[in-house]
């Protein structure tokens, strides 16, 4: 109960953050972090609770900031239609990806690796063609205005993010509450034993991806109306998928403020590590990864998982 | 036409040197059942290794692989026992993660330090070829080929022929059994990831006169790896030599017809085709 | 209620059950005994849609239910219970059981009253909140039942729920289906504990080498020779009969 307690008010601090400071660079700071934590949260739906190991996230952010750039910028489609078609499609491919890998009963580190295969082969298209911006990316014509889904104060996007986070927040409250999700979980605990008191895996962990793509394809709209921009390597690359799977991990798997908590203070760490080495690059992915091994080796439940054995005595 | 023998031939060369990095890979999947997703950063870096030798020593990669296969099979060794063991609790999904943090490490490590410049050496060598008759062959892939034969040899006898490779088969098969006999399995762990982080440092060393090197570079091998792996069988010798040479051709005819980037596809369709509809690859055989 | 017609299952070249076929009516207890290796466990496997049989067919309920995925014939109302015990480790009793709740039951505070229902039938009821990882054997083999029987089956396969137990426990068990079937439940069970079989089961089929060799009450099965036979060796009746005439 007490982490629960401790994830609502950690919600509720970054809900006020633009209204303590007005400085340019908390607030980029904590929105960043908001973006990773929705696409952390995607991750978590399907890694954290069914027991799925996604090494291609960015397939789906991807998607969601591509579709969605491509749609206004190609085809003229307004910016808010735009935005519901693409995390349309990012959640349809999730689907279709699932019902093609849990057909064939890959799962684990197979799971993980045919994922990998399908971000790159995305990652690889998109940069082959013109239509899909080849080497330059996509970019959206600057043009503040509600209707257009950009916005000059920097605060709406935040609160706008805020909002996004704490829905996913609440989806993965609801899993813990539902029908559908014990049904995730007791797949990712134990798939025979599922199966055997009437579950369906294939149906169950398809509809888990697709609701993961939806959220991080949401998390790929948000990004790209924030920036205007977004091309292959940023979109569709390994960094993001690492970054996706990284917060809950470290935060707390299968909980559902974990993804936050991961997402703050690894933006924290990289902002540090920035700070420390002048800009130099990579450092942080460098602490990352370090910060992973050693997480795994003293908190393999992540922080939340520290909090609930303290709490349990 | 004229261009197709040719590109089968620079394939097989190229897949010579998948096949070694891929036995590496394979072998450490056969026996202790972990992807090791560092696999590429340790090509990396043993290709780095490989420059340093030569930029620094003017140590000739043919010359620096008895020193690098011994460095990185210590490496290798010294990895396995005291940093993935050690952090992953021996649970599956959490040592897929510790090779992933390792390969972040390695690969972030090696930007920040060597920037992400290509580097390429010199070699007296570099352009001699080899006369096949129906293709001219540039001598060191010639050489890569060869060894890289040779080393899957040596690798073959080393598993099958040897008391340490039997006791890795015992381990392979079954582990609790290999333990109550009384091997210790923790060291058989070790020295496994050891040689298959030293097939890493032949390859670089092959590989490097006719290739370069950056800090990206181990990633796009770790695919190539894993697919060679998946299409041969894991844990599969023969099937990592054959997908390995397989997959150069592969890779080489795809670029011929579909251009360079686009010629990267054929490996990752080939990749999940593989891995949905034959998960235990050509050769389901396993090392044990 | 089950028929299952000449069943075959090979693996490779080993033939693992060699045409059986057996018959449950609703309301009995039927027990399925046999030697180690005798391929019970996969005839309970193709029954419940875990393995596909490669002749023969399965009907339920008067429908054909072979090579339907396990999930759809647990929808149907046929659930099996694992040999090795297969607890949702991470998650509490009361949640384990829910699990099976829910096959019926789509809202999750019904589906946790239920469980502790179900608890109390099968004598879990003060474990409700531990982890089931922290119960003993009895008490995971406990759980397996109790998540089965959450599902609210018509027909329970039991594998070996007394394996590993105490005669106390076993005691205990064997009240609990007993009670399980005098609540409606048919219940077929793989059994070794021959003291338990002799107390709950009216039918008995012996299984050996994939062929059911023998069938009837408990008390005829264990004194038919073919059985003895089966269990301990050729010649081995001939022997016991020797033995009992000197």
């Amino acid at each position: 109960m007490r982490h629960w307690v401790f994830g609502a008010a950690l919600v509720a601090a970054l809900g006020v953050v633009p209204l303590v400071t007005s400085s340019e660079f908390w607030l980029t700071f904590f929105l960043m972090a908001l973006l990773f934590a929705l696409l952390g949260q995607s991750w978590n739906v399907l890694g954290g609770y069914g027991g799925q190991f996604s090494f291609g996230h960015a397939l789906f952010f991807g998607l969601g900031a591509y579709a969605t750039g491509i749609l206004q910028v190609r085809h003229g489609v307004p910016a808010w239609p735009a935005a519901i078609a693409a995390i349309a499609i990012a959640a349809a491919v999730g689907a279709a990806l699932g019902a093609l890998v849990f057909r064939y009963r890959l799962r684990g580190s197979y799971f993980a690796l045919v994922t990998l295969a399908f971000a790159e082969v995305a990652r690889i298209l998109v940069a082959s063609f013109d239509y899909t911006g080849s080497g330059f990316g996509i970019l959206i014509a600057l043009a503040p205005g509600a209707g257009n889904f950009q916005f000059a104060d920097r605060r709406v996007f935040y609160w706008l993010a805020w909002a996004l986070v704490c829905l996913g927040c609440l989806v993965a409250l609801w899993l813990e509450r539902s029908r559908f999700g014990a049904r995730l979980i007791a797949i990712r605990e134990n798939e025979a034993a599922a199966q055997a008191l009437g579950i369906d895996p294939l149906r169950t962990k398809t509809l888990a991806l697709a609701l993961s793509g939806a959220i991080a394809g949401v998390a790929g709209v948000l990004y790209m109306q924030i920036f205007l921009f977004a091309d292959s390597h940023i979109a569709f690359g390994p960094t993001m998928s690492v970054e996706a799977l990284l917060a809950p991990i470290i935060g707390g798997l299968g909980t559902a403020f974990g993804p936050l908590l991961g997402a703050i203070l690894l933006h924290a760490l990289g902002e540090l590590a920035r700070h420390a080495t002048g800009g130099a690059p990579g450092l942080n992915l460098v602490l990352y990864g370090v910060l992973l091994i050693v997480m795994l080796r003293f908190l393999p439940d992540g922080i939340t998982g520290l909090a609930r054995r303290r709490a349990r005595g | 036409m004229s261009l197709l023998l040719p590109s089968i031939i620079n394939g097989l060369t190229t897949g010579a040197i998948y096949a070694l990095v891929a036995l590496g890979l394979t072998l450490i999947y056969g026996v202790l059942h972990i992807i090791n997703f560092a696999h590429g950063s340790l090509l990396m870096l043993a290709l780095y290794a490989a420059f340093f030798a030569k930029t620094l020593l003017g140590l000739d990669p043919y010359a620096a692989l008895p020193v690098l296969l011994l460095g990185f099979f210590a490496l290798g060794y010294a990895l396995q026992r005291w940093v993935i063991d050690w952090a992953s609790h021996g649970r599956d999904q959490n040592i897929l993660l510790v090779t992933l943090g390792l390969a972040l490490v390695i690969d972030n490590l090696a930007l920040f330090f060597w920037t992400s410049t290509t580097r390429t050496i010199d070699v007296p060598y570099a352009f001699e070829v080899v006369d096949l008759g129906v293709a001219l062959v540039p001598l060191p892939r010639a050489i890569a080929f060869v060894g890289a034969l040779v080393l899957a040899a040596l690798l073959w006898a080393l598993v099958g022929w040897t008391d340490l490779g039997k006791a890795i088969r015992a381990v392979a098969r079954e582990k609790e059994g290999a333990r109550l006999v009384g091997i210790r399995v923790e060291h058989i762990y070790a020295m496994s990831f050891g040689i298959g982080t030293a097939c890493v440092a032949a390859a670089a060393c092959l590989l490097l006169p006719t290739f370069y090197v950056t800090p990206q570079v181990g990633y796009a091998f770790v695919l190539v790896a894993f697919t060679t792996v998946v299409l041969g069988g894991m844990g599969s010798f023969l099937g990592a030599l054959v997908g390995g040479l397989l997959l150069g051709v592969v890779e080489a005819l795809c670029g011929l017809f579909l251009g360079e980037s686009l010629g990267q596809i054929g490996i990752f369709a080939l990749f999940i085709l593989v891995l949905l509809l034959r998960p235990t690859g050509l050769f389901g055989a396993r090392l044990a | 209620m089950l028929e299952a017609e000449g069943i075959v299952k090979r693996f490779g070249g080993l033939v693992a059950v060699a045409g059986a076929s057996l018959r449950v009516g609703r309301g009995e207890i039927v027990a399925l005994i046999g030697p180690n290796g005798a391929g019970k466990t996969t005839l309970f496997s193709i029954v419940s849609g875990f393995e596909t049989p490669d002749e023969g067919s399965v009907r339920f309920d008067g429908a054909e239910i072979a090579g339907l995925p396990p999930h759809a014939i647990a929808a149907r109302g046929l659930v099996r219970t694992f040999q090795i015990v297969q607890p949702f480790a991470g998650l509490s009793v009361r949640e384990n059981i829910a699990v099976g709740a829910h096959l019926h039951e789509a809202s999750r505070r019904r589906a946790l009253a239920a469980a502790e229902e179900v608890a109390a039938r099968v004598g879990l009821a003060d474990r409700l909140d531990q982890p089931a990882q922290a119960l003993t054997i009895a008490g995971r083999k406990r759980l397996e039942l109790a998540r089965a029987l959450a599902t609210r089956p018509k027909l329970l396969l039991l594998d070996e729920v007394m394996a590993g137990l105490n005669p106390t426990e076993i005691d205990a068990i064997v009240a609990v289906v007993r009670a399980i079937r005098d609540s409606g439940i048919t219940i077929l069970l793989i059994e070794h504990v021959m003291e338990a079989v002799t107390r709950l089961a009216e039918r008995v089929y012996v299984l050996s080498q994939g062929r059911i060799i023998a069938e009837g009450p408990p008390a005829s099965v264990i004194a038919n020779p073919a059985v003895i036979e089966a269990y301990l060796g050729h010649g081995a009746a001939a022997r016991l009969e020797g033995a009992s005439h000197a």
